[in-house]
């Protein structure tokens, strides 16, 4: 009976996966190894079967330039900062929102504007925020704070224009962080909570003994999840720095990558830096897919 | 003890509206410069309302530089992949929560590929198949692409979903005659209610906003979406802020009510969703 069963559903399942596999055939995986194919080449878009085999030439290349690992550092500090930012920020603000205090609802559709707003328009926002002339960033500092005397030219300096591209990130991505935690924090049984305050343990206790452990599979998705985008990140970098000024200081990964491309229309060194990225942000992954497998084991 | 959970309250409120402030000021900031006059754009201190405030921004963004058609285009790009990646993403998490094949947890593992390559990394590739595909300046190859990028966490969502509806539900449709198709239809579905709804949050907002691929593959300005028309707006037009913001106020609009409408779903969605561990 049950294996007459499964005999009859290999063509429903067929019909049921057969569009979605297609499609991820053709604009996934294809791609996926086309993409190496193309790394090893110096690439001729037009004609393709003109292309020169180099080896490992345009890895190797990228590797011992400048550019390049200026854009590897920009890429991780930016990384670092903004993902532990926003995970503590976004347990801080989960932990205030999960109590039964008024106007809940309201803190969270309001912290959570910024997440729906879309990356062009935030990046264009903070680019005018910190304009050199007359942002607002500026006269904060200069006029209400003053903590400088005269105006700082974020968006002309290697180093300060990563200022703003951190800090909307940040901004941006709070929100969806605090949800997430929120989530996980309504998950945990009232009971134990309630269970630990009665035996007189503390709510910095409870915090430590009972929330945090009981979020260890929440607490993972976020750092895998973030991490993942910090190391992708593209269009803060393209809108708010014009993809690397000034003097290719500010590229992230994927902004030189796609000036390499499009640019220049040097695939196949565009292919190599982003096959260096996947395979770095593959590795990442599955080192992160087992710690999540093994405590919970669900 | 009630004294000391009434003053834990206090700060809480406290941190929680120093937080809101900062969320808030760069919103403010920019709903302020919509209705400021072009000559006010870099007028310090800021006021809390421009005096006088117009509509101009508003009416000049709109009427130039093709902004309705942008919209137009963005329109069928988010509705058409999200409608088609609902229908795709379901028709997968159904296979792999509901039916019994071989290779089954392999290819769902491969699927799963999807989410750990991101987007960006397969443009080169993508973008010479779109040429082959006769796709390049093509909306559809915005929306095939789009459908790809979100099938394999969509899937992951919406198999989760499914497997948590009782298993004698189908059954007894399943000696009734029914196919799996009816099954499909007629109870997962309507019984997946708020999963679908996550899933038509997460692929309208993806499609709406996307940038990157749309850059590359559109190259033809009747075709290019509201994010490549606002950018460049941006870049062509340095100083006027004032109308980029306006021209961003409005393509914000469908967002908003999206997520007005889906609110309710979102967060009781991402935690019938597993992703709690």
């Amino acid at each position: 009976m049950l294996s007459n069963r499964t005999r009859s559903q290999i063509i429903p399942a067929i019909i049921f996966l057969l569009p979605g596999f297609a499609l991820f055939t053709v604009f996934f995986i294809g791609p996926l190894f086309y993409s190496l194919r193309i790394s090893f080449f110096k690439w001729n878009f037009a004609h393709p079967d003109l292309s020169v085999w180099v080896g490992f030439k345009n890895y190797a290349t990228q590797l011992r330039n400048p550019v390049f690992q200026r854009a590897v550092l920009n890429t991780t500090v930016y990384t670092i900062i903004t993902v532990s930012v926003k995970m503590v920020l976004g347990f801080l603000v989960a932990v205030l929102l999960n109590q039964k205090i008024r106007g809940r609802t309201g803190f969270r559709v309001a912290y959570y504007l910024p997440v729906i707003t879309s990356w062009v328009i935030v990046s264009l926002l903070f680019t005018y925020m910190f304009s050199g002339q007359a942002g607002l960033v500026n006269y904060v500092l200069k006029n209400i704070l003053h903590i400088l005397d005269h105006d700082i030219m974020w968006l002309a300096d290697g180093v300060l224009a990563l200022v703003p591209v951190i800090l909307v990130d940040i901004w941006k991505g709070v929100g969806w962080t605090a949800v997430i935690f929120l989530a996980g924090l309504q998950s945990i049984p009232m009971e134990l909570n309630e269970a630990a305050a009665v035996d007189g343990a503390s709510r910095l206790n409870q915090l430590r003994y009972i929330t945090i452990p009981m979020l260890r599979g929440t607490l993972v998705f976020l750092l895998v999840v973030l991490l993942l985008g910090g190391l992708n990140a593209f269009v803060p970098f393209q809108l708010i720095t014009h993809g690397g000024n000034p003097l290719d200081q500010t590229h992230s990964i994927l902004t030189l990558m796609v000036r390499a491309t499009f640019s220049r229309l040097d695939f196949g060194t565009g292919a190599a830096i982003s096959y260096m990225l996947t395979l770095f942000v593959f590795a990442l992954s599955l080192l992160q897919l087992k710690l999540l497998r093994k405590p919970t084991g669900e | 003890m009630k004294r000391s959970r009434w003053s834990f309250n206090l700060i809480s409120y406290i941190i929680l509206l120093l937080g809101l402030g900062l969320v808030a000021i760069p919103i403010w900031y920019m709903v302020s410069t919509a209705f400021k006059p072009q000559t006010m754009i870099f007028e310090m201190p800021p006021k809390l309302w421009p005096m006088p405030s117009t509509l101009n921004n508003f009416i000049k963004a709109l009427t130039t530089d093709r902004f309705g058609l942008y919209f137009w285009n963005s329109t069928k790009v988010a509705l058409t992949s999200t409608v088609l990646t609902v229908l795709i993403s379901s028709l997968l998490a159904f296979a792999f929560a509901k039916l019994k094949f071989p290779g089954k947890e392999p290819l769902f593992y491969i699927l799963l590929l999807g989410m750990m390559v991101p987007p960006v990394m397969l443009i080169i590739p993508q973008f010479i198949v779109a040429h082959w595909l006769s796709l390049y300046n093509n909306l559809w190859g915005l929306i095939l692409v789009y459908i790809t990028m979100n099938i394999s966490m969509q899937t992951f969502l919406l198999r989760g979903v499914f497997e948590d509806i009782p298993r004698e539900l189908e059954e007894a449709a399943f000696i009734d005659g029914g196919s799996p198709l009816t099954i499909f239809w007629r109870i997962v579905l309507p019984l997946s209610g708020p999963g679908l709804a996550v899933v038509v949050i997460n692929s309208f907002l993806y499609s709406w906003e996307e940038y990157t691929w749309a850059n590359v593959n559109i190259g033809d300005s009747m075709r290019r979406t509201l994010p490549i028309g606002i950018a460049l707006f941006q870049s062509e037009h340095l100083t006027e802020w004032g109308q980029v913001f306006a021209a961003s106020l409005v393509a914000l609009v469908p967002v908003v009510i999206i997520f007005i409408v889906f609110q309710r779903y979102f967060v009781q969605g991402i935690s019938t969703t597993g992703i709690k561990g």
